[in-house]
């Protein structure tokens, strides 16, 4: 599954966010994307025309209640006699539509491709979208975070670690989007002792270890070798990327270290030529919904040996100013419009490498990794965007 | 800009209510079709038999019963009755209310791997303080009266786990099956 010699190059010359926050209510969900789309073309200094496809991603429609939405944003993300496709794979979409849209770019089907992803969660109810009762379970499931509760609680069990480091993360990646001016959350007068007081929600997961409800879109300009020439600014390279998925439920399934999860990390390493990791990458982009998801990831995505991620947060390796930094731009803990928050990670990835991350940069960063997982722990989407031209 | 400083910049709404919110309602009833493999796990329950299936490749014992291996991609037909009890793998407490979920708040969902099955069924505990659960701990499923049961047979034929009072369980007999 490496990537094949022959391919094209993938650049990413083009970023837009829109600013996350509970509600726009001046916009509609064409409107919000429109919004990050326009801005990556200004970045990239393009046009519409110069787009040859769009790919356009979020979670699922029953969130909003819109079915299909795409049909309706074809015109609002300048479609109009071009291809345009739609990506879902849950919470990992974000990042699965970028890959989608960068395979098309490799494969040399469309020279510059358009990706965006979305969600408008202040008109929807994503916790009662994600508690439909099914025929084959007791209905029991309250929300992701009541899907995860057991699976953190399963981690902390297996290897140990100390009931505080859920909230050394919240506070370390609310602390990250004070920095970040599209971040959902700016709580500037958080404290440590505020994140550790906040009510359980799902025990074992506090209120304030949870990702917020965000209105967001994000949107990239993707292109190849030619088009990277002509863009006015330093782009990122793709040097890697991969999707794995696995059943939801199965027998042996590891919730904590879901094998999908390993597999995916693996592959896009392989793609890279990076065989250690924790060495190699200078910033991650992880998908960490509720706190104690980076030290898990952390081993998932083999940055620290099996039982051993929360000790990299205990020793504030993943801070900004640690030497693995871990989502310097707040994380999905800080914004989460949720069909967008695995391109968010991508895009701040690309941020990173292309020196463009403003006040959350770090320092020098060459090789950035974004992630996203989905569904119940079982889809998984990554990419490894690099300052230089992997070939080169 | 929010909706309303949008609107002062259009003269001829200067002033007006502006509309953020239109509420479509929109309902949906899904008509699931069990198939075999779970008629005969849902009919099972109506008479407090818990039935699981054992696949023919990888030997794994599922409940409930869907008719299919999940990894090995191949139908189950080996019906295989489970005990009533089973062990605590893992557990939250749940203290907010999702909406149009029928369960009264806090409440712990655990994932129960009865005897003999390789894949934990998702439950609620009662019949004791939450916090007194825990990893490792024996339960037993608490049937519903058949007079209190919904006309369609389903999983709410159990209203809950209870424990046994037993020894926690080996977690080695649990390790690699939460």
């Amino acid at each position: 599954m490496s990537r094949a010699t022959g391919q094209e190059p993938v650049a990413v010359v083009g970023i837009g966010q829109t600013k996350h926050v509970a509600a726009r209510q001046d916009v509609s969900i064409a409107g919000l994307v429109r919004e990050a789309a326009v801005r990556a073309l200004e970045d990239a200094e393009l046009t519409w025309a110069d787009i040859d496809a769009v790919v356009i991603g979020k979670a699922p429609d029953f969130f909003e209640g819109v079915m299909m939405p795409e049909l309706y944003l074809a015109d609002a993300l300048g479609a109009v006699g071009k291809p345009m496709l739609r990506v879902h794979t849950a919470g990992s979409v974000g990042g699965s539509t970028a890959l989608v849209a960068a395979n098309l770019v490799a494969a040399r089907v469309h020279g510059t491709v358009l990706t965006v992803a979305f969600e408008k969660q202040s008109e929807s109810n994503a916790m009662w979208g994600l508690s439909l009762p099914v025929p084959f379970q007791a209905p029991l499931t309250a929300g992701a975070g009541g899907f995860f509760a057991p699976h953190v609680r399963a981690y902390m069990r297996r290897t140990g670690a100390p009931d505080h480091i859920g909230s050394l993360v919240a506070f370390k990646d609310r602390r990250n989007a004070l920095k970040n001016p599209y971040a959902h959350l700016h709580e500037k007068d958080l404290t440590l002792e505020k994140v550790r007081a906040a009510p359980m929600l799902w025990d074992p997961i506090r209120y304030s270890e949870t990702c917020p409800s965000s209105d967001g879109a994000c949107a990239m300009v993707l292109t190849g070798v030619q088009g990277a020439a002509r863009a006015p600014r330093r782009p990122a390279w793709m040097h890697g990327g991969a999707m794995r998925s696995e059943p939801t439920i199965f027998a042996g399934k590891d919730y904590v270290s879901p094998q999908a999860g390993r597999d995916c990390a693996a592959d896009t390493y392989h793609q890279a030529g990076v065989v250690d990791p924790r060495r190699q990458i200078d910033v991650v982009e992880m998908y960490v919904p509720f706190s104690w998801y980076e030290p898990m990831w952390l081993e998932n995505l083999g940055f620290a040996d099996q039982g051993e991620g929360w000790k990299l947060v205990e020793a504030e390796v993943t801070e900004m100013d640690g030497d693995l930094p871990v989502n310097p731009s707040g994380g999905v803990l800080s914004s989460n419009p949720i069909g967008a928050s695995g391109m968010i990670r991508f895009a701040e990835a690309a941020l990173q490498v292309r020196g463009a991350a403003g006040e959350h940069q770090i320092d020098g960063a060459r090789l950035a990794l974004g992630h996203a997982y989905g569904g119940g722990a079982q889809f998984f989407s990554m990419w490894l965007v690099g300052s230089e031209r992997p070939d080169s | 800009m929010n909706a309303a400083e949008l609107l002062a910049t259009v003269p001829a709404l200067a002033g007006a209510e502006p509309v953020t919110r239109v509420t479509i309602p929109a309902r949906l009833d899904y008509t699931y079709s069990p198939g075999s493999a779970q008629t005969r796990f849902l009919k099972a329950l109506t008479e407090q038999r818990l039935l699981g299936e054992r696949c023919p490749s990888c030997t794994r014992v599922y409940i409930p019963a869907r008719g299919v291996c999940p990894t090995c991609g191949i139908v189950t037909n080996e019906q295989i009755e489970l005990p009533h009890i089973g062990t605590v793998t893992t557990f939250c407490i749940v203290n907010i209310a999702a909406k149009g979920l029928d369960v009264e708040v806090p409440y712990c969902y655990a994932y129960v791997l009865l005897d003999g099955a390789h894949v934990g069924l998702h439950a609620r505990i009662g019949g004791i303080p939450h916090d007194q659960v825990h990893v490792g701990q024996r339960v037993e499923p608490v049937w519903r009266e058949p007079a209190a049961r919904s006309d369609q047979p389903s999983l709410a034929a159990i209203s809950h786990f209870r424990p046994t009072g037993d020894p926690d369980a080996d977690p080695e007999s649990y390790r690699r099956w939460m």
